[in-house]
C-alpha cells in the first residue's frame, strides 16, 4: 500500500537530485464543496501541464460541507512541490495533505470488472476471483461482474488475468487513500 | 456554499420586511463599505439595473471607458498608484470576453482588482443565451478567485470576500458574476464586512523568525552580497519600500530592481545598480551573475529576469522573500524561504540585523563595491548621441530631466523597446509611481492605466510613454480622456516598427523584418485633434525640449509624436537562453564584443530560437 512510498526517492536537497528523478505522490485536499471547485483543481493541473493519474472527489462532510480530493500524480520533487503550494492557493482549499511524504498510508481503489466466457473460462474466472477476493455482483448465464476492493497492483494483476479470460469492460474508482495511525488530516 | 453570512438569512418574505434592497443597490451599498469612490465600467443589457442604481446614487462616480479591455487597465493604474482595489464593471458575454486580457495582466502583475461582470439571468445560464457567455469558466484560470451569485442573500457577503481576497495575500483580480434576476431581485439581506472572513484562505504574512535568523546569518557572512527586489515591494505598500531602502542602507549591499520593483529603492541611491534582467544594465546583471548571496525580495525569478536558468547566479546562496509560497522553489531553488509580506519580513530583517549590532565583511563588501564599479564603468547605457535624427533615449533622458523636479509625476507605459528605455532612463525615487504591463506585456496598457492614475491623483502629471504600435490597440480611451478632462500626456515613441519585434527579427531572423513595419499610421497631431486633445510633434533632437516643456505646460490631453531613429536598438540585452555574464551591448559600447556563438551565426543560440 504504501508502494509509491518505497517507490519515491528519498526526499533530498540535493540540486542533482531535483533534475532527474520523477516521483508518484498521493495527495489529499480538503476542500469547500461549491460549484467549481474540481475545474479549479482539474484546470490547474492542465494549465501548469502536472500530471493526473488519478482522482477522485466526494463530499466527506456534509455539515460542513467540505469535499475531499484524492490525486494520484508524478514529478519531480520540485515539481511536486509545486503542485501542493498551487492547490494550497486555490482560495476554497482548506488542506493539502501529501500522504506519501507525510509517513505511512493505506491507498484503495474499486474496481468493477466484466467477464464473458463460458465452460472452464468460466469457472476459471470465478476461481481466480475467489482467490483475489473479488466478489461477483452479477451474473448471467456466461458472464460475471466482480467488484474488487485494493491497491493498484492487486487490481492490475486481476485485470490482466481476466483478459485471457474474456475480459469485456473495467470501472476503476481511482484511489483513495487515508494515512495510517490515530490522526485525521 | 461554505461563505458564513453574519446575519442569518430569512426565508420568510410573507410578512413585508422593515427594509430590503434590490440586489443591485446590496452591489453598490456593499462597494461604498469597502470605500470604493470610482468604478470603470461600460453599459450592457445584463447590468443594467447597476447603472440604473448608480444613476441614483452619488457616492460612487463612474468612469465609461470605450471598451472593456481599457476599463480593466485603468482600474490597474488606478490600483497600482492608489494601493486600493480598482473595480470594474462590465456586461455579460462580450462585456466579460474583452475584460479578459486586464484579468490576465492584472493577475500576472498581483494588482488587486474586483470586476463585476453581468450575466444572463440564473434560470437562461447555459441555454446559449444571448450575450451569454460562461464567464466564470472563462475567468477561472485568469483570476485570482471568481464567484458566480445564485442567492440574494449571499450577494453582500460575496462581495465583501472578494475585495478581501483581491487586496489581501498575493493581490490579484477576482470576477463577480452577477446573473440579471439577482440584480433586480429583492432581499432584506444585508451583511456588513467584518466577520466574512473564510476559514480556508489565510494566506500567511508573518515570517518565521528562525527564517529571519537563517537569512541574517547569512548577510552577515557574505562576501559578494546583493539585494534583488521586485514588485512584492511595491504591493506592500509604501513603508515596504521605505524599510527596503533603510535595509540596503543599514548593510552597504548593493541593491537591483526588477521592472516591476522599479522606485522601491530610490534610483538616485548609489547602492542601486539599475534594473535587472533581459535589458537590465551591465552592472546588475553581472553582480547577479557573481554574486555569492541573493537577497530576493518580493521578486519571482521570472524568465526575463534569470535568462539562462542552468546558469543563473551559479555561485549564490539564495535567500528568498515572498507571501506567495508557491513563487519560492518554482524556477530556481532557493536556500532560505521566507514567506511572509515584504514589509513585515523586511521589518523583522532590519530589527534584526540592528539588535546583532551586525557589519557586513567589510573587506569582502569592499572588495566587492570595487568590481561593481568596474562594471558601472562600462556606462552600458550609453548610446550614439544625434544632432539630425531623435534617438528614444535622448527622448527620455529630456523627458526625465524636464520632469524630475516635480513630486507629482507618474508614468505608464506600453509594450515593447520604448517600455525598456523608459524603465532604464527613468529615474523612479518612489514606489507606485511606475505603471507597466510587466508579465504579460500587454500593448495598449498604458493609456487607459494612464487615465485610471489621472482619475485618482487629478492634478498630477501622467504620462504615458507609448509607441506607435502599442497605443493604437487603445487608442479609443481618448474619447475617455476628453469625457472626463483629464490632463493625460500620451508620449509616442514613433518609429513606425513595433520596435522590439524588429529588434529580434533584426538579431533572430537575419533582418526579414516580416509584418512589423506599419505603413498608412494615422498623423498622431491630427488624431489627437480629433479627440479634442493637443497634438504636438518633434521630428529634429533641438525640437524635443520645446515639446515636451509644452506637453507639460498645457492643461489639457496631449498626444506628442516623437519622431524617432527607425533602426535603434534597445541595449543591453541578454539574448534569449544566454546567460547574465552574455550580455550584448549596444554600437557605443567600444569594448570587443565576445565572439558569436557558431560560425557565421548571430549573438543567438539554437536553444535560444526556441524561447520566447
Amino acid at each position: 500500500m504504501s508502494a509509491a512510498a518505497s517507490r519515491g526517492s528519498k526526499p533530498s536537497k540535493a540540486k542533482e537530485a531535483i533534475v532527474s528523478t520523477v516521483e508518484r505522490h498521493t495527495i489529499a485536499v480538503l476542500v469547500d464543496n461549491e460549484p467549481g471547485i474540481l475545474a479549479r483543481v482539474v484546470g490547474l493541473f492542465s494549465g501548469r501541464g502536472y500530471n493526473i493519474e488519478s482522482l477522485t472527489v466526494s463530499e466527506t462532510d456534509a455539515r460542513e460541507h467540505l469535499s475531499r480530493i484524492t490525486i494520484v500524480t508524478r514529478g519531480t520533487p520540485m515539481i511536486i512541490e509545486q503542485i501542493k503550494a498551487q492547490l494550497d492557493r486555490l482560495v476554497p482549499v482548506h488542506k493539502v495533505n501529501d500522504l506519501t511524504v507525510g509517513g505511512p498510508h493505506v491507498e484503495r481503489e474499486l474496481a468493477l470488472i466484466k467477464v464473458r466466457g463460458t465452460g472452464e473460462k468460466r469457472v476459471e474466472s470465478l476461481r481466480i476471483a475467489d482467490i483475489f477476493r473479488a466478489r461477483a455482483i452479477d451474473s448471467t448465464i456466461d458472464s460475471f461482474i466482480f467488484e474488487m476492493t485494493g491497491s493498484l497492483d492487486k487490481i492490475d494483476a486481476f485485470i490482466k488475468l481476466m483478459e485471457p479470460l474474456g475480459l469485456i469492460e473495467v470501472s476503476r474508482t481511482g484511489v483513495v487513500a487515508i494515512a495510517r495511525g490515530n490522526q485525521g488530516l | 456554499m461554505a461563505m458564513k453570512t453574519t446575519s442569518a438569512p430569512t426565508p420568510d418574505n410573507t410578512a413585508a420586511p422593515a427594509q430590503d434592497w434590490t440586489g443591485s443597490e446590496i452591489v453598490l451599498k456593499a462597494l461604498v463599505e469597502q470605500g470604493v469612490d470610482v468604478i470603470f465600467g461600460y453599459p450592457g443589457g445584463a447590468v443594467l439595473p447597476i447603472y440604473d442604481a448608480l444613476f441614483q446614487q452619488n457616492s460612487i462616480r463612474h468612469i465609461l471607458v470605450r471598451q472593456e479591455g481599457g476599463a480593466v487597465h485603468a482600474a490597474e493604474g488606478y490600483a497600482r498608484s492608489t494601493g486600493k482595489v480598482g473595480v470594474v464593471l462590465v456586461t455579460s458575454g462580450p462585456g466579460a470576453t474583452n475584460a479578459v486580457t486586464g484579468l490576465v495582466d492584472a493577475l500576472m502583475d498581483s494588482i488587486p482588482i474586483v470586476c463585476l461582470t453581468g450575466q444572463v439571468p440564473t434560470h437562461l445560464i447555459g441555454n446559449d443565451a444571448f450575450q451569454e457567455a460562461d464567464t466564470t469558466g472563462i475567468t477561472r484560470p485568469c483570476t485570482k478567485h471568481n464567484y458566480l451569485v445564485k442567492d440574494i442573500t449571499k450577494l453582500a457577503t460575496t462581495v465583501h470576500e472578494a475585495f478581501h481576497v483581491a487586496r489581501s495575500g498575493r493581490p490579484g483580480p477576482v470576477v463577480i458574476d452577477l446573473p440579471k434576476d439577482i440584480l433586480v431581485g429583492r432581499s432584506p439581506v444585508y451583511a456588513s464586512p467584518t466577520g466574512t472572513a473564510r476559514r480556508s484562505y489565510n494566506p500567511r504574512t508573518e515570517p518565521d523568525p528562525r527564517r529571519i535568523e537563517e537569512a541574517l546569518d547569512l548577510m552577515m557572512k557574505a562576501k559578494r552580497p546583493l539585494f534583488y527586489g521586485g514588485g512584492g515591494i511595491i504591493n506592500s505598500g509604501p513603508k515596504a519600500s521605505e524599510l527596503y531602502t533603510q535595509l540596503v542602507r543599514a548593510t552597504g549591499f548593493p541593491s537591483t530592481l526588477t521592472l516591476m520593483g522599479l522606485g522601491a529603492l530610490p534610483a538616485a541611491d548609489p547602492l542601486f545598480l539599475g534594473m535587472v534582467g533581459m535589458h537590465g544594465t551591465w552592472e546588475s546583471n553581472h553582480a547577479m551573475h557573481d554574486c555569492d548571496l541573493m537577497i530576493a525580495v518580493g521578486s519571482r525569478f521570472d524568465d526575463r529576469v534569470t535568462g539562462k536558468l542552468t546558469a543563473f547566479s551559479p555561485g549564490s546562496k539564495k535567500i528568498h522573500i515572498d507571501i506567495d509560497p508557491s513563487s519560492i522553489n518554482k524556477n530556481v531553488r532557493v536556500d532560505v524561504p521566507v514567506v511572509g509580506d515584504c514589509g513585515k519580513v523586511l521589518a523583522a530583517l532590519l530589527a534584526g540585523w540592528k539588535q546583532r549590532k551586525a557589519k557586513a565583511d567589510g573587506k569582502a563588501l569592499a572588495e566587492w563595491w570595487k568590481q561593481i564599479e568596474q562594471w558601472r564603468a562600462r556606462d552600458c547605457l550609453r548610446y550614439e548621441k544625434s544632432d539630425k535624427i531623435i534617438k528614444p533615449q535622448y527622448a527620455l533622458e529630456r523627458l526625465y530631466a524636464l520632469t524630475k523636479e516635480r513630486e507629482d509625476v507618474f508614468i505608464t507605459t506600453e509594450v515593447g523597446q520604448h517600455q525598456m528605455w523608459a524603465a532604464q532612463f527613468y529615474k523612479f525615487q518612489k514606489p507606485n509611481h511606475w505603471m507597466t504591463s510587466g508579465g504579460l506585456g500587454t500593448m495598449g496598457y498604458g493609456l487607459p492605466a494612464a487615465m485610471g492614475v489621472q482619475i485618482a491623483h487629478p492634478d498630477a502629471l501622467v504620462i504615458d510613454v507609448a509607441g506607435e504600435a502599442s497605443i493604437l490597440m487603445n487608442i479609443q480611451e481618448l474619447s475617455t480622456i476628453c469625457q472626463y478632462r483629464l490632463p493625460v500626456k500620451a508620449f509616442i515613441l514613433n518609429n513606425q516598427y513595433m520596435g522590439m519585434v524588429r529588434q529580434w527579427q533584426e538579431l533572430l531572423h537575419g533582418g526579414r523584418y516580416s509584418e512589423s513595419y506599419m505603413d498608412s499610421l494615422p498623423d498622431f497631431v491630427k488624431l489627437a485633434e480629433a479627440f479634442h486633445c493637443v497634438g504636438l510633434r518633434a521630428t529634429k533632437p533641438s525640437e524635443v525640449d520645446d515639446v515636451i516643456k509644452e506637453m507639460i505646460k498645457v492643461k489639457k490631453p496631449v498626444v506628442v509624436d516623437m519622431v524617432v531613429d527607425q533602426a535603434e536598438n534597445c541595449f543591453p540585452m541578454i539574448p534569449s537562453g544566454a546567460a547574465h555574464n552574455e550580455m550584448l551591448l549596444g554600437p557605443a559600447d567600444k569594448q570587443p564584443k565576445p565572439a558569436p556563438k557558431k560560425p557565421g551565426g548571430g549573438p543567438i543560440s539554437e536553444e535560444g530560437m526556441v524561447l520566447v
